[in-house]
C-alpha cells in the first residue's frame, strides 16, 4: 500500500522529466538530425525568448494573477530599444536629438518593460482591476504604442551592440542562450531562497491570510508585475538582437506561449503552487515537441493542433494526481 | 396556534436510518460508525460539542459528502446520494449554518432557484414564481415582497426564507443547523411556532443546537454524538441537562477547564472609544464607542451574539478597518498608530481570526512555512531566508504546544482542526507578542484539543501574555476568562469579574434590546 503511494509520488514529482526523456527519445530515434549539437542549440535559442517570459509569468500566476500584456510590452521595449538606438529621441520644443550608446538604449527599454509592468501593477492593486481586464487594457495599448511610432515600418540595422548579442557567444555557447540560463538561476534562487519569493507563495495560497500575517500584499503583486515587466523587455533584447531588428508584431501571441509553459510545469492558475523548474521544464517541452514536429515534416495548421493537445493533456494529468 | 402541550401519542415511525456511518477526512476520522434515527413528525435533535461529527453527518445525508461506508434508509428502501440534487429529490432539505442564499437575487428567484418555472421556451414564468412565492411566505408569516433582493434582508428573515425553500421541494425531512444562533428572540418565537405546524404536517425535523434549553422546551428525541461516535440517543423526556451534557463531554465540565488567575496590575493594552462604521450605511455602527483594557497575564473574555460586533472589534484593533474606524490604542500606557496588520504586529498584537482555513493559514505550505509567516525578518539575513533558523523556530513551537505532525514539512491542509489552530497560535507567538487576540479558537475542534488549547492559553498567561478571547460559547468563556466582557449590537453592554459571571447575566446583556 505504502509502497504504491511512494511510486505514485515518485512518478508525478518527475512526471515533466519523464514526458522530457520520452519525447526527446522517440525524436531521436525517428530523426537522426533531432540529437545533434546543433539542433539541441537550436531549441535552446528558439525557447530562450519564451523561459524569459514564463519566468515572469510564473512570478505572477504564483500570485494568484496573470498578466496577457507580456508580448505586447516585449513588442513595445523592443521598439524602443531600437528606435533609442538607431534615431535617438527628438525633442522638438527644446531643439534637441538624444542619441543613444548600445548600453543606454537596451536600458531604456529594460526601463520601460519595468514600467509598464509597474503599471499593469498599480491598476491591480490600487484600482481593484482584475488582473485579467487589467493587463487585457495593457495588451491593447502596448501594441497601439507600437504601431503609433514605428507607423508599421520594422527598424532595422542596428548596428554592433545587438548583433553581438544576437551571434556572439561565451565559451562556446551563444549569448543568447546565457541569459535565460542566467535567469533561470536568480529567480529559482529568488522564488525558493528569499523573503519576497516566499510571499508569494504565500499571498497567491491564502491572500487574507497573508494579509493577517502583516504581509504587505499590495506591494509583493506589484513587486510580481513588475519584475514580469521587466522579464519581457528582457525577451525584447533576445528577440531584437537575434532579428537584429524590431518589428511591430513582435511578441504578438507570445503570452500565450508563456502561460502554457507555466500551466505545463504544474503552476497551479489559482496560485500558490509551482516553481520555476517546472515552468522551465513546461518551456523545454514546447520547444521540443515544436522542433519535432518540424523535423518530422508535420503541416504547420496541424503543429498548432497538437500543441493545444498536449497542453490539455499536461494539465489534465496533473488535475488528476492531485486529486 | 397551539404551541405548548402538543405531543404526537401515536408511536412515531421511523422515516430515516442511518447504520454504520463512516467518514474520514486527510488528518482526522470525522464519523466513526455513527448510526442515527429520525422520526417523522418529531423534532430530532442532534447535539454534541463542536468537531463531534454533525455537520459531516447532516451533509452525508443531504448529498454534500459520500461516506467512506454505511448505509442510509429512507421509508425502509436503501439510498444512496452522490450529490445534493439527489437527496433533495428524495425529500430532504438542510437550512445550513451559514445561510446559502444568493444575495443578489430576489426572494423568488432563491427559493424557486434551480425549479423555475418555466414556460417551453424556457423564459421564467416571474408572475406565477411571485405568487406562490408569496403563499409560501404568507405561511411562515414573514411578510415581504417576493421581489425584494435577500442581501438586504435580516439574518432572521434570510432564514425563513431559507425554511421556505425546503418547503417548496416539500421536503419530508428537514435539517436545521443551529437556526437560533444568530436570531432575535421574537424571531425565535417565529420559528419554533414554524417547528410545531411542520411537526403536525409530519415533517421530520433534524434540529442541531448548542442550546440546550431550546431542546427541552421544542424536542422530543435527541441523539449525542462525541469525537465522530455515537454516544447515545433517547426520548428527551427520559433525560436531564446534566445528563445530556455528561454525554457529550464525557467527563464532568469543571475538569475540561484549567485557569490559574496570574492576572498582574500591569496593564497591557488600553483600547478608549473605539469606533466601525458600517462601509455601506454611513450611520449606522459595526463597533460603537467601545472601550477596554486587558493586563498582562489576564485572559479578557468577549461575548456576544452573531452580529454583536465581537469580531468587528478584534479587526479593528488590528488595523484591519482603517478607513472606516476611528479610537485610540494604548499598549503599556503608550498610544500606538495602528493603520495596517503590518504595524499592529510590530506594535505587540496578534490576531488568530475566526475562520481558520480562510484566514489564519496557507493550507498548501507546510508546518514550518506557516509558523514562520508572520515573522520572517527573524530568519532573513539580506533578503535571503536562513532555512535552520526557520527549523529552529518551527521546532520550539511544534514542541512547546505539542503540534501533532509527522514533520516540519507536512502541509497543514493534511493537520487536524486542533492542531491546525495550534500552528496559528505558533504563528503569532513566533511573533512574540504582547497582547494576542483570539477569535473563536475552539471552533470546530475536538474536545481533546480544546482541553489542550485552554491548557495553553493558562500556560501563555502566567508567561505575562495577554489574552483577549472572543466566543460565542458560554461554558468556554466562563471557564477560561479573568474577567468577561459583553457586546450587542456594535455596544459594550455589560462587564463581569470572574465571580461574578454566570451564563444568565451574560446572556441577558449579549441579547439585543429593540427587535
Amino acid at each position: 500500500m505504502s509502497e504504491t503511494i511512494n511510486f505514485k509520488k515518485l512518478l508525478s514529482r518527475f512526471q515533466l522529466l519523464i514526458v522530457l526523456l520520452a519525447m526527446v527519445l522517440v525524436l531521436a530515434v525517428q530523426n537522426e538530425n533531432f540529437l545533434t549539437v546543433k539542433n539541441i542549440e537550436n531549441i535552446l535559442q528558439q525557447i530562450s525568448i519564451n523561459v524569459c517570459l514564463a519566468i515572469g509569468m510564473t512570478l505572477v500566476i504564483l500570485t494568484g494573477g496573470i498578466d496577457l500584456s507580456v508580448g505586447s510590452v516585449l513588442g513595445f521595449s523592443g521598439i524602443v530599444m531600437a528606435g533609442f538606438m538607431k534615431n535617438g529621441i527628438e525633442i522638438p520644443s527644446a531643439n534637441v536629438l538624444l542619441k543613444f550608446t548600445f548600453h543606454g538604449a537596451v536600458i531604456a527599454g529594460l526601463l520601460t518593460g519595468l514600467v509598464l509592468g509597474l503599471f499593469n501593477g498599480l491598476m491591480i492593486t490600487k484600482f481593484k482591476i482584475p488582473p485579467f481586464i487589467a493587463t487585457l487594457g495593457m495588451l491593447s495599448m502596448a501594441r497601439g504604442w507600437t504601431k503609433l511610432w514605428t507607423r508599421g515600418e520594422p527598424i532595422t540595422n542596428l548596428g554592433k551592440g545587438f548583433e553581438t548579442v544576437g551571434s556572439g557567444s561565451f565559451i562556446g555557447i551563444p549569448i543568447i542562450i546565457w541569459i535565460p540560463i542566467f535567469l533561470i538561476v536568480v529567480f529559482m534562487i529568488v522564488s525558493r531562497k528569499t523573503r519576497f519569493g516566499r510571499h508569494l507563495y504565500a499571498v497567491g495560497g491564502n491572500e487574507q491570510a497573508a494579509a493577517l500575517s502583516g504581509l504587505r500584499v499590495n506591494r509583493i503583486k506589484m513587486g510580481a508585475y513588475t519584475l514580469c515587466g521587466l522579464l519581457s523587455a528582457v525577451a525584447a533584447l533576445i528577440l531584437t538582437a537575434r532579428l537584429n531588428s524590431a518589428t511591430v508584431v513582435a511578441g504578438e501571441t507570445y503570452e500565450l506561449e508563456a502561460i502554457a509553459a507555466v500551466v505545463i510545469g504544474g503552476t497551479s492558475l489559482s496560485g500558490g503552487r509551482g516553481s520555476i523548474l517546472g515552468t522551465v521544464f513546461g518551456c523545454l517541452i514546447i520547444g521540443v515537441l515544436a522542433n519535432g514536429l518540424v523535423l518530422m515534416g508535420v503541416r504547420e495548421e496541424l503543429q498548432l493542433v497538437v500543441k493545444g493537445g498536449v497542453i490539455l493533456l499536461a494539465v489534465a494529468l496533473d488535475k488528476l494526481h492531485s486529486r | 396556534m397551539n404551541t405548548s402541550g402538543h405531543k404526537n401519542h401515536e408511536s412515531p415511525e421511523i422515516v430515516l436510518k442511518m447504520r454504520g456511518i463512516v467518514k474520514t477526512f486527510p488528518g482526522i476520522r470525522a464519523l466513526d460508525g455513527v448510526d442515527f434515527d429520525v422520526y417523522s413528525g418529531q423534532l430530532n435533535a442532534l447535539v454534541g460539542e463542536n468537531g463531534a461529527g454533525k455537520s459531516t453527518l447532516m451533509k452525508i445525508l443531504a448529498g454534500v459528502y459520500q461516506p467512506d461506508s454505511g448505509e442510509i434508509s429512507i421509508n425502509g428502501y436503501s439510498v444512496t446520494f452522490d450529490n445534493p440534487r439527489q437527496a433533495q429529490a428524495e425529500g430532504i432539505a438542510i437550512i445550513h449554518q451559514e445561510l446559502n442564499l444568493i444575495p443578489y437575487l430576489s426572494v423568488a428567484e432563491n427559493i424557486f432557484l434551480g425549479c423555475e418555472f418555466c414556460n417551453r421556451l424556457g423564459m421564467i414564468n416571474y408572475k406565477k414564481m411571485h405568487s406562490e412565492t408569496k403563499r409560501i411566505l404568507d405561511k411562515l408569516d414573514l411578510h415581504i415582497d417576493p421581489g425584494t433582493v435577500v442581501s438586504s434582508l435580516r439574518v432572521g428573515q434570510k432564514q425563513i426564507v431559507e425554511i421556505a425553500r425546503a418547503l417548496s421541494t416539500n421536503a419530508k425531512i428537514i435539517i436545521m443547523d443551529e437556526p437560533t444562533s444568530a436570531i432575535s428572540e421574537h424571531e425565535m418565537e417565529v420559528l419554533f411556532g414554524l417547528i410545531e405546524s411542520l411537526k403536525r404536517q409530519q415533517v421530520a425535523v433534524i434540529y442541531i443546537s448548542h442550546k440546550l434549553d431550546e431542546l427541552f422546551r421544542i424536542g422530543d428525541r435527541v441523539t449525542v454524538l462525541r469525537d465522530g461516535r455515537l454516544i447515545g440517543g433517547d426520548v428527551l423526556s427520559n433525560l436531564n441537562h446534566d445528563d445530556i451534557v455528561r454525554m457529550m463531554i464525557g467527563r464532568d465540565l469543571k475538569d475540561l477547564y484549567k485557569r490559574d488567575s496570574s492576572v498582574t496590575d500591569r496593564e497591557a493594552m488600553r483600547v478608549e472609544n473605539l469606533c466601525l462604521k458600517h462601509p455601506g450605511r454611513p450611520h449606522e455602527w459595526l463597533v460603537d464607542h467601545v472601550s477596554f483594557y486587558v493586563r498582562r497575564g489576564e485572559v479578557l473574555g468577549i461575548f456576544g451574539l452573531m452580529g454583536s460586533g465581537r469580531t468587528e472589534l478584534l479587526e479593528t484593533v488590528f488595523g484591519l478597518h482603517r478607513k472606516y474606524s476611528n479610537g485610540d490604542v494604548y499598549l503599556e500606557g503608550r498610544r500606538v498608530s495602528i493603520p495596517s496588520a503590518t504595524d499592529a504586529i510590530k506594535a505587540g498584537i496578534g490576531l488568530a481570526p475566526e475562520d481558520r482555513k480562510d484566514q489564519g493559514l496557507v493550507l498548501m505550505m507546510n508546518v514550518a512555512e506557516n509558523i514562520s509567516l508572520a515573522s520572517l525578518e527573524k530568519i532573513q539575513r539580506m533578503a535571503f531566508l536562513r532555512e535552520s533558523v526557520e527549523k529552529k523556530i518551527a521546532d520550539k513551537y511544534v514542541e512547546q504546544l505539542k503540534i501533532k505532525t509527522p514533520s516540519l514539512k507536512q502541509k497543514v491542509e493534511n493537520l487536524s482542526g486542533g492542531n491546525q489552530q495550534k500552528v496559528i497560535l505558533g504563528k503569532w507567538l513566533a511573533t512574540e507578542p504582547m497582547v494576542l487576540l483570539l477569535d473563536e479558537p475552539t471552533r470546530g475542534i475536538d474536545i481533546n484539543s480544546k482541553k489542550e488549547l485552554y491548557q495553553l492559553i493558562d500556560g501563555l498567561t502566567q508567561m505575562g501574555l495577554a489574552i483577549v478571547m472572543v466566543s460565542s460559547e458560554l461554558p468556554e468563556i466562563l471557564g477560561v476568562s479573568d474577567r468577561i466582557m459583553v457586546m450587542s449590537m456594535g455596544r459594550k453592554t455589560a462587564e463581569f469579574s470572574r465571580a461574578e459571571a454566570n451564563e444568565e447575566v451574560i446572556l441577558k446583556a449579549a441579547l439585543p434590546r429593540s427587535a
